[in-house]
């Protein structure tokens, strides 16, 4: 059967791994590259790479690293972040990056999902989603809102509505984050993604929040999603991709070592 | 020399990275020639069946796979390159594909007592090695270890004995076959992490030149 994945989340801007809390407070960590390469020797499922530079000159230092990334490790990745079109999407992937991400550009475009869905695949294609609580409207029945633009646009719109419709639309995963627990290392927002698991039929990815393990054995158990994204917990070695692995596995997940 | 199929199915890179990593010179061609000549082929693939049948076809590539094969050179296809050797896929309407592996390929299908599982099949999954006395593919490999897949078909050999590795999903599918010099894997070596690297390296220095009898 297939195992629980954990995907260590890496921001880049300018070519640099950073991380922020809330999308703001942004600090270098590092290389993308050796970041990726020690992540990948650790145990790793898969890595996400967000470019949260993605200017126009960002373009070209994007499709370097994405590439130097691609010869260092051999587990699927993905990229996100500033991806607008198809032939943006080909670029990435042609760089060696399994799946991309994408997030304003499909809320501003729904048809990009099916057009990406169609050049390459649905599993190719990962909806990013940034959500927030707010409080239930007409708009956003569920009382969960999507955001934009980094977290710093409402988007008046219903999350559930949205992952079902992009979902329909030819979206291969989801990668939930939520905007309130991003950074915070209290948790994930189980109840956000239990209504998204059982809203779709796709693999949903839990992002934002999480801050020990316990936090990840409850988003698998309680949530039953797919895979947990990780950032802060390992990035600043709180624990390491080992200890979760094993945790895990005792508390009877099943898990690739 | 490592000799990959270049026939616009999808990212031939990583493949390509991986082996290169293994140190092992590797040359990526469309060349029918340059395949029929190689000493090692692999024969890579994402995509849909329909097009890869089509895109082959263009490049005047059937015949010289099929010459490669016949004349025992060790060839590994890998996920969609393992599907297209088959007869039959039910993909894209019902595609006639290469023939080099008697069966067909069909959809992942579990109705509804088993909706949960999704399709594709996407992630991490263990392959249970079988058919060890024959394949010296495993070597170094642990049995149940966890490779990647990412596929929404799947290859029915008719002759079950082909098969040296199987998978769980729903029910169990074949995860690896060996015909003599042809072998295949529905999940990705290249992006499986060192237990893939390592199935590639057995590949890469094995000797399947007709030295395996079944």
């Amino acid at each position: 059967m297939l195992t629980k994945r954990i995907i260590p989340c890496l921001d880049v801007k300018h070519g640099r791994v950073t991380k922020g809390v809330r999308f703001a407070q942004n600090r270098d960590i590092g290389d993308p590259v050796e970041l990726a390469r020690k992540y990948y020797r650790d145990g790793a499922d898969e890595l996400v790479f967000y470019d949260i530079g993605a200017s126009p000159e960002d373009k070209g230092i994007l499709i370097d690293w994405v590439q130097n990334v691609a010869k260092a490790i051999h587990i699927p990745f993905a990229v996100g972040g500033g991806i607008r079109s198809v032939t943006d999407m080909r670029a990435v992937l042609l760089a060696g990056a399994e799946k991309v991400s994408i997030n304003s550009a499909a809320v501003l475009n729904p048809q990009l999902i099916a057009d990406g869905a169609k050049a390459f695949g649905a599993q190719c294609v990962v909806l990013g989603v940034d959500v927030k609580r707010v409080t239930a409207s007409a708009s956003v029945p569920s009382g969960f809102e999507v955001y934009i633009h980094g977290g710093r646009k409402p988007m008046y719109l219903d999350a559930l509505g949205w992952i079902q419709r992009a979902a329909e639309l030819g979206a291969g995963e989801v990668c939930v984050n939520s905007i309130d627990a991003d950074g915070t290392k209290a948790g994930y927002d189980l109840d956000l993604l239990e209504l998204v698991v059982d809203a779709v039929g796709i693999p949903v990815i839990a992002s934002g929040g999480a801050g020990s393990i316990e936090d990840i054995i409850s988003v698998f158990r309680q949530a039953h999603v797919d895979a947990a994204l990780v950032a802060s917990i390992v990035h600043e070695g709180t624990v390491t991709m080992g200890e979760i692995k094993r945790k895990l596995g005792e508390e009877g997940f099943l898990v690739r070592n | 020399m490592i000799t990959i199929v270049d026939y616009g199915a999808g990212n031939l890179t990583s493949v390509k990275w991986a082996v290169e990593e293994l140190g092992f010179e590797v040359e990526v061609t469309a060349d029918p020639l340059r395949i029929l000549g190689a000493a090692k082929v692999i024969f890579p693939g994402v995509g849909a069946a329909g097009q890869a049948m089509e895109e082959l076809a263009k490049r005047g590539l059937i015949e010289s796979i099929r010459a490669v094969v016949a004349k025992g050179t060790p060839f590994l296809g890998i996920c969609l390159g393992m599907q297209i050797l088959f007869d039959w896929s039910d993909e894209d309407g019902g595609i006639k594909c290469l023939g080099l592996l008697a069966g067909k390929v069909k959809r992942f299908d579990f109705g509804s007592n088993l909706a949960q599982l999704k399709v594709p099949h996407m992630g991490w999954n263990q392959v249970r090695q079988t058919g060890l006395e024959a394949s010296g593919l495993w070597q170094g490999i642990g049995n149940e270890s966890n490779f990647y897949f990412v596929h929404s078909f799947y290859c029915e050999p008719v002759d079950k004995a082909l098969v040296i590795g199987e998978t769980e999903y729903g029910g169990v599918f074949t995860a690896a076959v060996q015909q003599k010099n042809v072998i295949a894997t529905q999940f990705h070596p290249e992006k499986s992490g060192r237990v893939g690297l390592r199935f590639l390296q057995n590949f890469c220095q094995g000797d399947y030149g007709g030295r395996f009898t079944r």
